[in-house]
């Protein structure tokens, strides 16, 4: 029988052990504490991916290392790299983590997302997609679409 | 804050807040700020909502006069006054554009155009008021005849976009209509002697020195002679037509690359606006706006343009819109993902 899944058997990997973020010892308990790889990884890490039980951290989607951030100059790029080259579920997974950024970040964050170079048939396509603005807002007013956005969030705020 | 030129800085004069949502476009009303009517211009948001303000002549603040609302069903993107400064014309991702008149002070939705397939996201009006364009996700411009009786009927559809279309101006003489895409052109379309039969007769794009990446807008100068185009590819470019041939029989003139502005906006720029004293305002997603004015130095082949005025953190997240008012005043407004609208006073230096 033909599955009907883009990718029906994805390799899942063991998460990485939660590691609690180190605070300096002199630290100062009302200072604001800048935002780390870790923290932005921490807000990603548990989004469902949109076809499989499986968290975006389980099947390599994201890593740790993904996530660019300079605190200073508001800024995080996260590099996503999809399961198999033809993945049409790539936008879907930039979207979760753009709205997941959005929501958790402070608004003065710019957010770039993209797809790891060569990972996927139409790279150019999908990266541009995910970083208009007026595409994502549209989408966002779409119910169905933000129904399936929200569910992959759902495990990613416990 | 950074001042190459040392004569103008803007000066922020009122933080306008209301919408409850990413403010994405603004229009002044263009028969305000003459002969002592006040100025006057709308804002579009995501929550869905068009809201009108007012300067107050004597205090010089600005005061919501009304909201229009529960017409739209998703956001508003786009917002157009006709050039008489009766209609109101607004463009909602609801594939709806709403024609508002004011009757005696209270906004009333008068028509609504439907056709697109879906999210509409420019209207623009002709010079004349006699002809309405709009664009849309769908890759199509339908050019609008405004008939009497608040009717309005679809004389064409233009297909030859290959992608979402972002935004329709046109010319501010001539019936000409400009279209610029995310697939990264600019598209000059005209129509036959009736302005029945409209056909693209020329496509800006990298062949020609074009945009890279998706263009947002354009505008034109006051003469019509001159556009700018600004993108995602952090750029804005001049483009420039013969003068000469504007008013004449001689029929279409086309436009050619002068000049491409760069390494100023470190993210998308989303809006360009050319005053009609000739200072262009740029706003971007690097939350800043800038001005720039071209070079007077004679002898020079090609037109040069510099940066006069940088504007850092204008707006506490992305900048959508920049407009000039119109009058004298020359006040320039801004809206952003932030939900405010801000009044700017271009000032000199003391």
């Amino acid at each position: 029988m033909v599955s009907g899944l883009i990718n029906a058997n994805p390799v899942v990997y063991q998460k990485k052990e939660r590691r609690a973020r180190n605070a300096p010892c002199d630290s100062d308990e009302y200072a604001v504490e800048p935002i780390d790889q870790l923290e932005i990884f921490d807000h990603i890490r548990d989004i469902k991916d949109p076809e499989h039980p499986y968290s975006l951290e389980e099947l390599k989607v994201i890593t740790e290392d993904a996530v660019e951030v300079d605190d200073g100059l508001s800024y995080v790029r996260v590099t996503f790299t999809p399961t198999v080259e033809h993945c049409s579920m790539a936008t879907i997974i930039g979207l979760c983590l753009r709205v997941k950024l959005m929501r958790s970040l402070p608004s003065r964050y710019k957010v770039d997302i993209r797809v790891a170079p060569g990972s996927h048939a139409t790279e150019a396509a999908v990266n541009k997609q995910l970083n208009d603005k007026e595409r994502v807002a549209a989408a966002l007013e779409n119910p169905n679409l933000l129904d399936m956005v929200d569910e992959c969030l759902a495990p990613s705020y416990s | 804050m950074e001042l190459l030129d040392g004569r103008f800085e803007l000066k922020e004069t009122a933080k306008l807040e209301g919408h409850t949502d990413r403010v994405w476009s603004l229009a002044w009303n263009p028969a305000t700020g003459v002969g002592g009517i006040p100025l006057v211009f709308a804002s579009c948001s995501g929550d869905k909502t068009v809201r009108i303000w007012e300067e107050s002549p004597s205090s010089g603040s600005w005061n919501c006069k009304a909201v229009l609302e529960e017409t739209h069903t998703r956001t508003v993107r786009s917002c157009a006054w006709s050039p008489n400064g009766k209609l109101l014309a607004t463009a909602s991702f609801d594939a709806t554009t709403a024609i508002w008149e004011n009757i005696g002070g209270d906004y009333e939705c008068v028509s609504t155009l439907e056709g697109h397939e879906n999210e509409i996201k420019s209207v623009a009006w002709n010079a004349s008021g006699s002809l309405l364009a709009t664009c849309s996700r769908d890759r199509t411009v339908w050019i609008w005849e405004v008939l009497p009786g608040n009717e309005y009927e679809c004389v064409s559809v233009l297909q030859g976009h290959t992608q979402d279309v972002k935004m329709v101006q046109w010319h501010p003489t001539m019936d000409l209509l400009f279209s610029c895409s995310y697939d990264n052109t600019v598209k000059v379309w005209a129509g036959d002697d009736d302005n029945d039969d409209w056909h693209c007769v020329q496509t800006l794009d990298e062949s020609n020195n074009g945009h890279s990446s998706t263009v947002w807008a354009l505008s034109f100068n006051a003469t019509g002679d001159k556009m700018v185009t600004c993108s995602d590819d952090l750029t804005l470019k001049i483009w420039e037509t013969d003068e000469t041939n504007l008013h004449s029989e001689a029929g279409y003139s086309p436009w050619r690359h002068t000049c491409t502005l760069s390494g100023y906006h470190d993210r998308t720029i989303f809006s360009v606006h050319w005053s009609r004293n000739g200072i262009i305002a740029s706003g971007a997603a690097d939350d800043a706006i800038r001005l720039f004015v071209e070079n007077q130095e004679k002898g020079i082949d090609r037109s040069s343009f510099q940066l006069i005025f940088k504007k850092e953190k204008a707006h506490n997240m992305d900048v959508n819109s920049v407009q000039w008012s119109p009058g004298e005043k020359g006040l320039l407004a801004s809206a952003s993902d932030d939900g405010t609208i801000r009044i700017w006073e271009l000032v000199p230096i003391s």
